[in-house]
């Protein structure tokens, strides 16, 4: 995947601009910035989610697996049938691997609504393991999980990466991946910047 | 020189200062002597009455009030297709014009109603439609005032307007089909040219529906002229919070 | 596809999913008319398909502000967005999904709501008719004013300000073939007006509420 020359905007503002970078396969990028930096709002553009202002995204379309502060878990389906909702929903059938790289086999058949903030995160977390998309797009992963539920995370990572795929996160923490570090306050767009944002034309 | 630069919100804005006083006054002029002559310059009808003269109120009002709903189509047409701003905020600034003339349509429509077919309301196809249109430019004034974000208030406004015109026609023949009326037909057919109304109280209407339409263009470069600078504001504050 | 539909139909049906709360509250209002306009059995008679008409039109418009409204809180709409199934299909098969939980039983439970307002005896196969065929529509066109309405805060009052409009074309045919029917006239041209108004709107309005909600989301 490549981004070039991208700048996106938030609420008709843009917050970045001249954003560049290739992720290779099996390579992890992770962005750092403080809050409000544009981490988000660049994340959501290569998963697609909204427009850049200018710029291009290579190679991402139907790729991505997308995950952000909401799993999108329905309380009232078990575990089991969360993920092979979304195991469906992207043409596979096989959920064993992503129960068991989690942890989640215990719980496969209690209510997605009983499980506390961090068995949540951990079935939002395995739900990436059955998109079978090659680049994950993740924003704080590791949100409310434990000392354990990180380390799983990480060797699901390393999975990943060592399968050939890539992933692109931003997060504080240190995973134990060996990541590319991309500090995105560089990018930081100028206060006059005219990027054809919405409010340009009534300046 | 093309049409479109006054698209762009800082040139519409210099343009509208320009014409905005002569919009004015034509349509003073021409409402007010449309009116005035058909007030009193006209004689009464023989079987309504002095009630008649309500048509000058009457009939260029609701001419507008469809129009205006036409002319929001259009904006937002061009809004959805070419996105130039000032389309969509004209669009925006025409909906509350054209609601106040369906109202007004409705009203003076109800006032003539009384004398004449000796009831306020009835559920006469025309009167059902312009009741419909009026329920059509309250959700759209609402839509834009409930969402937010100024672009995506206008993309959601122009969709809710061109699916809304679909099913403001569907059901203008629906209601057609579920009841036939008691309204007389159009009053100037412009197809078939016999206009039902005699010459002495037609040159006045036709004055004032020209000078409804006035009216209605001044009202909203007016408006648009005031959405622009709302809009301009709000920009300029969000870039000044920026580089704070 | 097959899956999303499931899924809805499941949720639906498990606890706090909602369904049988427009069955019961189509009963409510049914049961309420006569309080209101007096037990008269010809009164009753004569407005029968109307009350029942309006009655389920309200029941589908009350379930509309959950159609998306709970996928937009827990996230996965804009999952559903990123997934490799068109966003057109998958709301046209949630609208299927509220039909089959809504409508439907709706349509089912009319005849016996038409017993009780004394509607006569030829007007039960004309209401079913009507409802079978316009109750679609409904659903259809609240899952635009759902997407209209998607991003809105409190958005619930205005999808009904909004849709309810949407709504009159489909009401008067589907009234009309009942009332039709029920005094005994030839209702085909108003169910024939009624069907063709369904296909279209279930064949378009898909496209229509997948380009508010995308640009609801941007």
């Amino acid at each position: 995947m490549k981004v070039s020359d991208l700048s996106v905007a938030r609420g008709g503002v843009p917050v970045l601009s001249g954003v560049s970078f290739a992720l290779e396969a099996g390579e992890a990028l992770v962005l750092r910035g403080p809050n409000g930096a544009g981490k988000t709002t660049l994340l959501r553009c290569i998963a697609g989610l909204q427009a850049p202002l200018t710029g291009q995204i290579e190679g991402a379309e139907d790729r991505v697996a997308y995950a952000a502060h909401a799993d999108g878990l329905k309380s009232m389906l078990t575990v089991r049938e969360n993920l092979s909702f979304w195991a469906q929903v992207f043409g596979n059938v096989n959920i064993a691997q992503a129960l068991d790289g989690y942890a989640l086999r215990p719980l496969a058949d209690r209510l997605a609504g009983t499980l506390s903030a961090g068995q949540k995160r951990r079935l939002g977390l395995a739900r990436l393991l059955v998109t079978g998309r090659p680049i994950w797009v993740l924003d704080e992963p590791t949100v409310s999980l434990d000392a354990d539920a990180v380390a799983l995370f990480g060797s699901a990572l390393l999975g990943h990466l060592t399968a050939g795929g890539s992933a692109l996160m931003a997060t504080h923490i240190d995973l134990g991946v060996d990541a590319r570090v991309l500090d995105i306050s560089t990018y930081r767009a100028a206060p006059d910047a005219d990027l054809g944002a919405s409010d340009a034309a009534f300046l | 020189m093309s049409l479109w630069q006054y698209a762009n919100p800082v040139k519409f804005l210099a343009l509208s200062e320009r014409v905005q006083p002569v919009l004015w006054a034509l349509a003073a002029v021409f409402v007010s002597v449309g009116l005035l002559w058909g007030f009193f310059g006209t004689p009464d009808d023989a079987r309504q009455g002095s009630t008649v003269k309500i048509i000058y109120l009457h009939v260029p009002a609701a001419l507008m009030a469809i129009n205006a709903w036409f002319m929001m189509l259009v904006a937002s047409l061009i809004w959805l297709i070419r996105r130039h701003h000032v389309s969509a905020l004209a669009a925006k600034a025409a909906a509350p014009v054209g609601l106040v003339m369906t109202l007004i349509a409705l009203v003076t429509g109800a006032i003539w109603g009384q004398p004449m077919w000796g009831t306020w309301w009835a559920w006469d196809p025309r009167l059902t439609s312009f009741l419909i249109l009026f329920l059509f430019y309250l959700g759209y004034i609402a839509l834009w005032q409930a969402v937010e974000d100024p672009d995506t208030a206008a993309d959601l406004t122009s969709v809710l307007c061109l699916v809304g015109s679909v099913f403001a026609v569907l059901s203008r023949y629906a209601v057609q089909f579920w009841n036939q009326g008691l309204h007389q037909g159009t009053s100037i057919p412009v197809a078939t040219g016999n206009r039902s109304v005699a010459d002495v109280f037609f040159y006045p209407l036709v004055l004032a529906m020209i000078g409804f339409g006035l009216l209605f263009l001044a009202l909203v470069v007016y408006r648009t002229g005031t959405e622009i600078r709302l809009r301009r504001t709000a920009a300029l504050r969000a870039r000044m919070n920026r580089g704070a | 596809m097959k899956a999303l539909l499931l899924r809805d139909l499941r949720l639906a049906l498990r606890a706090g999913g909602g369904f049988g709360l427009g069955l019961a509250f189509f009963l409510t209002v049914t049961m309420l008319v006569p309080f209101s306009v007096g037990p008269e059995a010809t009164l009753l008679k004569a407005i029968a398909p109307g009350v029942l008409w309006l009655g389920a039109l309200l029941a589908c418009l009350l379930s509309l502000d959950r159609l998306l409204a709970l996928d937009l809180e827990d996230g996965s709409l804009e999952l559903l967005l990123t997934a490799p199934l068109p966003l057109e299909g998958a709301l046209a098969i949630k609208a299927l999904a509220h039909w089959l939980t809504t409508g439907l039983p709706l349509v089912l439970a009319a005849p016996f709501l038409g017993v009780m307002l004394q509607l006569a005896a030829p007007g039960h196969l004309w209401l079913l008719a009507s409802l079978a065929l316009g109750t679609p529509a409904l659903s259809v066109i609240g899952m635009f004013g759902a997407a209209l309405t998607v991003g809105i805060k409190r958005g619930g009052l205005l999808l009904s300000l909004l849709v309810l409009p949407l709504y009159i074309p489909t009401l008067i045919f589907g009234a009309e073939v009942a009332r039709r029917g029920s005094a005994g006239l030839d209702a085909s041209t108003p169910l024939l007006m009624l069907a063709g108004l369904t296909l279209a709107v279930v064949a378009l309005m898909p496209f229509a509420a997948a380009a508010v909600l995308r640009m609801g989301l941007r």
